[in-house]
């Protein structure tokens, strides 16, 4: 009992370094240039750095905020312009670690106390460690080509979504219960590919996409799970829902996915959104398919599973080649886990859909369960690799 | 906030690190009485580490501003017998034998081995050579007792049911399990050591049988709050300091947020409290792989000092509208901290005993592990409630959350001696 609150206590003093040390390792794994701790006393009027120079490699800076102002902390190319590393929002009496693959050259330093102006610079020199840096020439060009296919794919879905949406909706006002059954997984999966997006919207993820448990007192109950629910009632004790109801139920449902439809048109995205993104949708599938939650009455968990695995391979491959650029084996791991989980997920397979939830055996959940988590933890670091250095 | 007990303190019974004592000596048969005197003198020397006594007499029960041990072992009971008599019987037991357990005694004057060689031990025995380890023992009553599901009044204290005490609402996002939530009594233990908080469950739930069944149990290590400003706050599973800004033992605070007050409604529970129990389980896995931003955009604070994302250290004053470089608050409004302020909630501040739990892994292979929420406090109306609503609704953290169970006592009073748990309501 008491090891494991020492390990508790211990574990907490450690992560601030697990972030660092595994951006180091991973984007340089043949080498230890962590060439120490740059530490950034950043005041009102001041900006002290500890040292005047570092090895090229990875260079860790300990910015601590030591005026009464919000600061931010840059390193800046010789120019003075191309930012390489940035740490920002830094409260007074806080300290942030930043991080940064620092090629030979020349740099700038920049504390900016109240975060305005050109802020307090100082050169910093990086002298060679002979450690060879990754290449990053083609990288913001790949990020920008993933970016704007990611946006194009966001419409895409969401265009299908709504398509398919008014198909789903139509058969459920008529009665034709069959062909709405039929129609629901295949449909929300367009929705599961793009949910970090869909989920941003804070006013009509709720209304489209709320599962009962998640109802507020008094929150009127709309969206897909509602309709989910009088498809697959309860064996006992449920009232269906009157055709005035399904009326109801079944135009808002459109309504508000052409809402959605409409306003993905315009985003833009940035290259943390799509590392980030990515793993969200794994932990989509870690916290509500695999345990069967998010599809309760329906039991079509599976689906999703597969819809939120497409979305998470969609943004890995627009920046695949970045990842495995500066960090191969991260790619080679991310490469097999999603083949990997894709082919447990294909034993599951029955005609163009899967078998239900329930059929599924308590060993087969925890296979499904494995592979989520051995493809999670690498994808956890998918946006510091595609960040660093840029 | 309690002191230990002098020294000296009146003893009935046989002290379990006395007897170890004897044994130690090698004296194995001479567990009688009379070699005590000789064990008490040896206790009336250095304490060892560890053995620090909490009076178990006063206005308060002890367990709730008692400076937080480090382990939990919680139960609740529901009432088998309808009998009134039977029940105040039981409490009059409970009393006793948790007075006996706190000061590190056995629960009898015959022990674990100083009883017939034919019969059961009287006590169970597993903290023979313990000391007394801190132990506080508290107990509650829940919704229940008052009128069963069927509303059947069945110890004629249906009219004296404080007006505060029903069943928690459904809160958004609740997945909570009938099978471990309420009970008609509630155990709470909290030790320097977990075997001596067992210990006292196992041994009041055995007093029980015939009486009491067991409805459901925690146990929890690893306190993940403080009840006293000499402790440094220390951090829950997501490796957060939390809870910052809730009331410690200042008089001032317990009298105004704590203590149910003479005037308050019924008079019975005055100098007790409420008792709003919730196991929250925490989804590690992925907590895990969120990165550092996010993690203390949740939480709205740092993870290195446990200070606001306003900076300034782990107690200064957030400051919620201090602006970032996209002109949004550094501390989101839907942070954790931001919800749970006081300055979000009319000022209302809880007393909060939480510990930090694992019941080992799922069928999963995830650990099953979490926050064991315990938070104490005069008004649930004011104070959890409307709190945990605000949470429940928007909390970055619930991402990352689930609510499994969520149970409501009333704590009445503290006991004086030769009198017993709740006696203010059943003497009415």
């Amino acid at each position: 009992m008491d090891l494991s609150v020492r390990t508790g206590v211990v574990a907490v003093a450690v992560p601030l370094l697990v972030v660092t040390v595994a951006a180091c390792q991973s984007s340089t794994p043949s080498q230890s240039a962590d060439t120490g701790v740059v530490s950034v006393a950043s005041s009102d009027e001041s900006c002290e750095v500890s040292a005047a120079d570092a090895a090229s490699g990875v260079v860790r800076f300990a910015v601590s905020n030591t005026g009464s102002q919000v600061t931010e902390f840059y390193v800046l190319g010789e120019d003075g312009l191309r930012v390489m590393g940035e740490a920002e929002n830094i409260a007074p009496g806080l300290t942030r670690d930043l991080v940064v693959q620092l090629p030979p050259g020349s740099y700038q330093l920049a504390c900016k106390p109240g975060m305005t102006g050109d802020g307090i610079r100082s050169d910093f020199a990086v002298n060679d460690s002979g450690v060879p840096m990754p290449t990053s020439d083609d990288d913001s060009a790949v990020i920008e080509r993933a970016t704007a296919n990611y946006a194009a794919y966001v419409r895409d879905q969401s265009d299908q979504l709504l398509k398919d949406t008014k198909e789903f909706a139509a058969a459920y006002q008529a009665g034709d219960d069959d062909t709405a059954r039929a129609l629901y997984a295949p449909t929300r999966m367009h929705w599961e590919r793009i949910e970090p997006v869909a989920e941003s919207f804070g006013d009509l993820d709720p209304i489209l996409d709320a599962r009962e448990a998640d109802l507020e007192p008094g929150q009127k109950w709309t969206g897909w799970h509602r309709i989910e629910k009088d498809l697959w009632p309860p064996r006992s004790g449920y009232q269906p829902l009157t055709q005035k109801q399904r009326d109801k139920l079944a135009e808002q449902l459109v309504t508000d996915t052409t809402t959605l439809a409409d306003r993905t048109q315009d985003l833009t995205f940035t290259a943390d959104q799509l590392g980030n993104g990515a793993k969200e949708l794994l932990d989509e599938v870690a916290t509500g398919k695999i345990t069967g939650e998010e599809e309760a009455w329906s039991h079509t968990d599976l689906w999703d599973f597969q819809a939120n695995l497409e979305g998470a391979q969609v943004m890995y491959a627009g920046v695949r080649p970045v990842v495995a650029d500066r960090n191969p084996k991260l790619a080679a791991t991310l490469d097999e886990e999603f083949a990997n989980i894709q082919s447990a997920l294909d034993r599951h397979r029955r005609g163009d859909g899967f078998v239900l939830y329930p059929d599924l055996t308590p060993k087969q959940i925890r296979e499904l369960a494995t592979s989520v988590d051995a493809l999670g933890e690498p994808l956890s670091a998918l946006t510091v690799t595609v960040l660093q250095g840029r | 906030m309690r002191e230990p007990a002098e020294e000296g303190t009146a003893r009935t019974g046989l002290s379990r690190r006395a007897l170890l004592g004897v044994f130690g000596a090698g004296a194995a048969t001479a567990a009688g009485i009379g070699a005590a005197g000789v064990a008490l003198a040896r206790e009336a020397g250095e304490a060892p580490a560890g053995d620090r006594r909490f009076d178990f007499f006063g206005a308060h029960q002890a367990g709730i501003t008692t400076p937080m041990q480090n382990n939990l072992y919680f139960a609740a009971v529901d009432v088998t017998t309808d009998s009134r008599e039977d029940l105040i019987d039981l409490l009059r037991q409970w009393t006793e034998a948790a007075a006996a357990m706190t000061q590190g005694r056995e629960i009898d004057a015959l022990g674990a081995l100083g009883g017939s060689y034919d019969a059961a031990p009287e006590d169970t025995g597993e903290a023979l050579g313990l000391p007394a380890s801190g132990l506080t023992v508290t107990i509650g009553f829940g919704p229940t007792l008052f009128g069963d599901q069927r509303g059947r009044d069945r110890f004629g204290i249906a009219a004296d049911r404080p007006p505060g005490l029903r069943e928690l609402p459904h809160f958004p996002s609740d997945m909570t399990d009938p099978a471990i939530s309420g009970g008609d009594l509630c155990i709470q233990t909290c030790a320097d050591d977990a075997q001596v908080a067992v210990h006292a469950v196992r041994n009041l739930i055995r007093i029980g049988f015939g009486r009491t069944t067991v409805r459901w149990s925690q146990a929890g290590f690893g306190k993940s709050s403080v009840t006293s400003p000499d402790d440094a706050t220390p951090r829950n599973l997501f490796g957060f300091k939390d809870g910052t800004a809730n009331i410690t033992g200042d008089p001032a605070d317990t009298d105004r947020f704590l203590w149910v007050a003479p005037t308050d409604d019924p008079a019975w529970m005055a100098g007790g409290t409420y008792l709003a129990v919730r196991k929250i389980r925490m989804t590690i896995e992925t907590w895990d792989r969120t990165s550092l931003r996010e993690q203390e955009a949740v939480f709205g604070r740092s993870k290195r000092e446990g200070s606001p994302l306003s900076g300034g250290g782990e107690f200064d004053t957030p400051d919620f509208t201090m602006a970032g470089s996209d002109g949004q608050p550094l501390i989101a409004a839907d942070s954790h901290m931001a919800l749970a302020h006081p300055s979000a909630n009319d000022g209302q501040r809880i007393l909060r005993r939480a510990y930090n739990y694992t019941d080992g892994s799922d069928g999963l292979g995830r650990l099953d592990a979490g926050l064991f929420f315990l938070a104490f406090q005069r008004d649930l109306d004011k104070q959890f409630i409307p709190l945990q609503m605000r949470l429940s609704k928007s909390d970055l953290m619930n991402e990352y959350v689930r609510y499994l169970s969520s149970s409501v006592f009333a704590v009445p009073p503290g006991v004086q001696p030769g009198g017993y748990w709740g006696q203010s309501l059943f003497d009415l």
